[in-house]
């Protein structure tokens, strides 16, 4: 009997244990500067909730995209929110492996209309926010405005590719290691063909015309592709085919590149007079166009999105409206200065004279985010979402295996109107083999 | 005369051997150092060799973000797990190919090796979704045993050349005496082959520290081993060849000072064993 009401006791004792237990979310993310900020910030969520534990998964970019993939195609519900980009919110969506954040959107005091409308597009499928963005970048220039006085030249707040190609040749020195321009060259569609897509969107380029037929044929994509590879010839640094941001952002940041143009988030790292060597001679401009109505800017955002059948909803609502909210952007200002507050996602915060005041380059940020509409990415009509990119899951595949034929096209191994030639052959055999043409 | 020609030839031959050693050698030196550097210092052009400011800030960030000893219990536990398992699975396998072969026993050996012809992503989503089923996502468990699957047949070769090498007399001889089977493997051919067991063991264990598709794949948070550490730490915006270096001289060195304990029977192992 005694033994009876002892395990009894011991039973209800570990029901209690279990139920007064924290709930514990296993988040997924990315190692950027921001992420890792969120994950030493922590604690303030865990002391508003102490019910809830956290769990982080740090992974490269690559890997967690693959890993995520793999988890949420098979629904293995080891993440209860994950770190997506753009590109995945809206093919996941409408597949139905996110859960649409409605009570975020509900909550007056998260404001969802304060979210700049670019991003929020981007992040909304039918009506209903899929996924809440903790920072948003879009694409600039970077420049040396020292080496630019000392040249007479002068950038103008939204200069022409034109005037970038000119000044690029003529601030190039290669006895001195001084190259005009860094850009991408490395192959990938997150890599060379960001900035390549989104170039290609201000000479009237697009990727498919209305009916999915790929245009690399067209005389868009030559004059994009040529006016690049040549200008990189000229004024670029040596082994441009195998740069990617980090190593455009070494050439800059040690003074050896006089323009760059890339992620706007690089603007506080060039900015950084620990890092950076040139960081109080830096000065931006949008990034360039050619008198067609697009400039050659991309929209992107790092976003926290709940997985469908993930079992902790709640919790991980909560954790998204805390890491995105307004007040979190406070919370980063109180510990590390205005200057770290995660950028690119609120409107509120391009009107706040004290972020203004420590980021000279928060205006050029908000105007570079606002001018680029992911669903009007280019001159012409398309029928796909996406600046840069194209919201298809056949894209990774296809935006890398053409990325490899431009980078080669920037190394030298095959002509421009080889590698348009092939990227086209390639495109058309993918768009085929997804069924988008016949 | 000849003796002149033999030390110049000597001396020849181990410059070599040594420039060689250091070429391959190299990446890891370079590794170690650049996680004794500033962020800015890694990427400075041209390159510092020694004479820059070394600094340990690189350790401690890496200290303040990540629960080292907690990814390093978990690849002990998974790399001496799956090997430990794998060679109780191998012995008796080994044992039987080597020693009472059939005639389909060659088709055998060649039919485990196949096996790791096939690019393991092509079965990531069926095995994924086992795991699943069976609750064995983010589990050592689970990590040992796709481990020991993967490392089986690696495992049963070296062995099956290890015993080849054993005069199956003094097994018969054993038999005389009137020993089981059991004891025969356990007391006679176990003993004799402890030099190929022991390689065996070192090199798997070596292979699963450093399997990085399955541990990064089937772990998230719990049973994340150091394979999934290092990789917490590249990233695309941002520098990270410090950190990174860091992270990866942790996770290399508890490996690498085993290897070097045991350098002696890991090459007697790859010398005397599958690739012979």
């Amino acid at each position: 009997m005694r033994l009876k009401s002892l395990m009894l006791g011991a039973c209800s004792l570990i029901a209690m244990a279990g139920f007064a237990q924290a709930e514990t979310l296993t988040i997924a993310t990315v190692n950027n500067g921001d992420m890792v900020r969120m994950q030493k910030l922590a604690d303030d969520f865990k002391a508003k909730n102490p019910d809830i534990d956290l769990q982080w998964v740090v992974l490269e970019e690559n890997v967690l995209r693959q890993r995520v993939t793999t988890d949420i195609a098979t629904k293995g519900g080891q993440y209860d929110i994950m770190t997506i980009g753009t590109y995945e919110v809206p093919i996941w969506a409408k597949q139905g492996w996110l859960l649409p954040l409605d009570k975020l959107t509900a909550d007056q005091s998260y404001d969802v209309d304060d979210l700049l409308p670019p991003i929020r597009s981007g992040l909304t499928y039918e009506d209903k926010l899929y996924a809440a963005p903790f920072y948003g970048e879009s694409s600039f220039v970077m420049y040396r405005k020292d080496l630019f006085e000392q040249a007479g030249l002068t950038m103008p707040d939204a200069p022409t590719w034109d005037f970038v190609g000119e000044a690029a040749r003529k601030l190039t020195d290669k006895s001195k290691e001084m190259y005009g321009i860094c850009l991408r060259g490395k192959a990938g569609w997150g890599e060379n063909m960001a900035l390549l897509t989104a170039m290609s969107n201000s000479f009237g380029a697009r990727w498919f015309d209305e009916s999915w037929k790929p245009q690399f044929d067209q005389p868009e994509w030559k004059e994009t592709l040529e006016y690049y590879v040549n200008l990189m010839k000229e004024a670029g640094p040596p082994g441009a085919s195998s740069n990617g941001f980090n190593e455009n952002l070494a050439l800059f940041q040690t003074g050896k590149c006089a323009m760059w143009i890339d992620a706007t988030v690089a603007a506080s790292f060039v900015s950084d007079p620990k890092e950076s060597q040139v960081a109080d001679k830096v000065a931006f401009a949008l990034a360039p166009d050619k008198g067609l109505g697009k400039r050659g800017n991309w929209l992107w955002a790092w976003t926290l999105a709940i997985p469908a059948g993930s079992q902790k909803t709640e919790a991980a609502e909560k954790f998204i409206n805390w890491a995105t909210s307004k007040d979190y952007l406070n919370l980063v200002a109180s510990k590390d200065g205005w200057l770290n507050v995660p950028p690119g996602t609120r409107t509120s915060l391009y009107e706040n004279q004290e972020y203004l005041k420590v980021a000279p380059f928060a205006k050029m940020t908000l105007d570079s985010i606002n001018s680029a509409d992911p669903t009007k990415p280019t001159v012409k009509p398309v029928p796909y979402v996406g600046v840069q990119f194209v919201a298809i899951p056949e894209f990774q595949g296809l935006g890398t295996a053409v990325g490899q034929q431009f980078s080669a096209a920037l190394a030298g191994q095959v002509s421009v109107d080889q590698a348009l030639q092939n990227a086209q052959q390639l495109s058309e055999r993918e768009m085929m083999k997804g069924g988008y043409i016949k | 005369m000849a003796r002149a020609i033999t030390t110049r030839r000597k001396v020849t031959f181990t410059i070599i051997g040594w420039l060689v050693g250091f070429v391959i050698f190299f990446p890891i030196l370079w590794t170690i150092l650049t996680s004794f550097k500033t962020e800015g210092e890694a990427i400075a052009s041209p390159p510092h060799f020694l004479f820059f400011d070394w600094t340990l800030q690189s350790y401690f960030d890496v200290q303040s973000r990540s629960n080292y000893f907690k990814h390093v219990m978990n690849s002990v536990v998974i790399s001496f797990g799956s090997t430990l398992i794998g060679l109780a699975i191998a012995i008796p396998a080994a044992w039987a190919m080597a020693f009472s072969p059939t005639k389909r026993t060659k088709d055998v050996l060649m039919w485990m090796l196949s096996t790791k012809m096939l690019p393991p992503v092509g079965v990531l989503v069926p095995i994924y979704l086992l795991f699943r089923d069976w609750g064995l996502l983010d589990t050592r468990l689970g990590l040992v045993i796709v481990l020991t699957m993967i490392n089986l047949p690696i495992i049963v070769w070296m062995l099956y050349t290890y015993f080849k090498e054993i005069p199956g007399e003094i097994l018969e001889a054993s038999r005389m005496d009137g020993a089981s089977l059991a004891k025969e493997i356990i007391y006679v051919l176990t003993p004799m082959a402890v030099p190929g067991i022991a390689s065996t063991l070192l090199l798997n264990i070596i292979l699963a520290w450093n399997e990085a598709f399955w541990t990064l794949n089937l772990s998230a948070a719990n049973a994340a081993p150091l394979t999934a550490f290092i990789a917490s730490y590249s990233s695309p915006e941002g520098l990270f060849w410090a950190k990174l270096s860091a992270a990866s001289t942790l996770a290399i060195a508890p490996i690498l000072i085993l290897g070097w304990f045991s350098q002696r029977q890991l090459v007697r192992g790859l010398t005397f064993g599958a690739v012979k």
